[in-house]
């Protein structure tokens, strides 16, 4: 799982959970994988970020490195910047590990770096 | 063959060697690909790289189409041998194990657009007593619909079972604010004929065109007018070959004196007569 889809990721399909938002993230095994750098991507999804999730995930698996705590200005042209984003966004995945609920504290695992979201009948 | 969606749920039926298939029926692989880039065509995305939602990804055959025209995806999938395959394939998207029917735990807003490949037939499926079909794909849709943006498309390839399923998700698909409806592309072509569900989340639009419409009419041999009203008749060509053959053969059980058929019988004169 990238923090990309973590940014996204809400436990709100379960019954009784409003907002399901941001969920946890207990991480057991985290990788980094070098991918293709696409500036245009990585501007145009910087205003749909909650920046604080973005930013709270990373340090909480350890790799907020020296991203900024808040979206600079004028960040399309700043290249460095735009970097740093895309390394925390798609590069650093938890592989092994488990998302939490901050309602319910329902916990959903991650294997193999995909996270089981699948919900009990009951659950629904 | 019965449709696999009688034979088992998704997440069984997709098991392990199910899953093989995706990785090595060429065959298989070109269709998905096939109708995934089809797909695509109809999302009609601007020209910057989009981030989108697979929605039964599966193997991620469909999602490696999104990556090759510059796309970031997120997939989603029922089964897990499905999903172990797209990891096989180390595909760049993300990928997440759940069932479409429970709706999507995404966010407002956060996709750009959405395809599915082969998925949707399985939510009209009542795999377990608790399973309503119209309440799945009103979850489902309900939920693809708020977390898409509001100018966003989402393209399904599905095999509707008949004009009742194609009715039944069209509404419930509708009912939760798409507008939209379905492209058929060959429509007279029983091998190649699709159906895409073109979902719109923006307001109405025109549907776009489908493909291959014309081609009943490039089936059109040209014939003269005289021959096409003969065939319809059942009759042959008068001074045809078969036309005096007929005749001849007439004559014969008529008992008349009639000349042997020979391979020069009905033949056109070489004008030195
Ligand atoms: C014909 S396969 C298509 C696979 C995919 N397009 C690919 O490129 O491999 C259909 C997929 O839909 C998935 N599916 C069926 N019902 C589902 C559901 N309720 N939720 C999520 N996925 C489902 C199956 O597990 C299967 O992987």
């Amino acid at each position: 799982m990238k923090l990309l889809t973590h940014n996204m990721l809400t436990s709100k399909c379960l019954k009784g959970v409003n907002v399901g938002y941001p969920l946890g993230i207990v991480a057991k095994d985290v990788k980094v994988l070098e991918t293709e750098f696409n500036s245009e991507f990585v501007s145009r999804i910087i205003p749909k970020l909650d920046w604080d999730t973005l930013w709270n995930a990373a340090d909480s698996i350890g790799h907020a490195g020296d991203l900024p705590r808040a979206v600079c200005d004028d960040y399309e042209n700043d290249v460095e910047f735009l970097k740093k984003v895309h390394h925390v966004l798609v590069e650093v995945e938890v592989i092994e590990g488990e998302l939490v609920c901050p309602e319910s504290g329902r916990k959903f695992s991650i294997n193999k770096g995909i996270p089981n979201m699948l919900l009990n009948e009951d659950e629904l | 063959m019965a449709r696999p969606e009688y034979q088992a749920p998704p997440e069984v039926f997709y098991s392990e060697c199910e899953a093989r298939k995706y990785s090595q029926n060429s065959r298989m692989i070109d269709i998905q690909v096939q109708m995934s880039e089809r797909a695509v065509e109809l999302l009609a995305l601007s020209d910057e790289p989009h981030f989108l939602l697979d929605l039964g990804c599966g193997s991620g055959l469909s999602g490696s189409v999104l990556e090759d025209q510059g796309h970031t995806w997120v997939g989603i999938d029922i089964s897990s041998a499905m999903l172990d395959v797209a990891l096989e394939r180390d595909v760049e998207g993300d990928l997440l194990l759940g069932d479409l029917g429970q709706g999507l735990p995404f966010r407002a807003g956060a996709f750009d657009g959405a395809v599915s490949i082969s998925a949707l037939q399985w939510l009209c499926n009542a795999d377990k007593s608790s399973h309503h079909p119209a309440k799945r794909l009103y979850t489902f849709f309900s939920s693809l619909y708020a977390c898409m943006n509001r100018t966003a498309r989402a393209v399904f390839q599905f095999y509707p079972e008949n004009s009742d399923q194609m009715e039944l998700v069209t509404s419930q698909a509708m009912r939760a604010g798409f507008f939209g409806g379905v492209v058929v592309d060959y429509p007279n072509s029983t091998k190649a004929k699709k159906f895409f569900l073109v979902l719109m989340s923006g307001g109405a639009a025109p549907l776009p065109k489908p493909m291959g419409e014309s081609e009943e009419k490039e089936g059109i041999s040209y014939t003269s007018k005289r021959e096409q009203l003969k065939k319809m008749r059942g009759k042959p060509l008068k001074k045809s070959r078969e036309w005096i053959l007929e005749k001849k053969e007439r004559r014969r059980r008529q008992g008349k004196p009639t000349r042997h058929d020979t391979k020069y019988s009905g033949r056109k004169r070489s004008g030195r007569f």
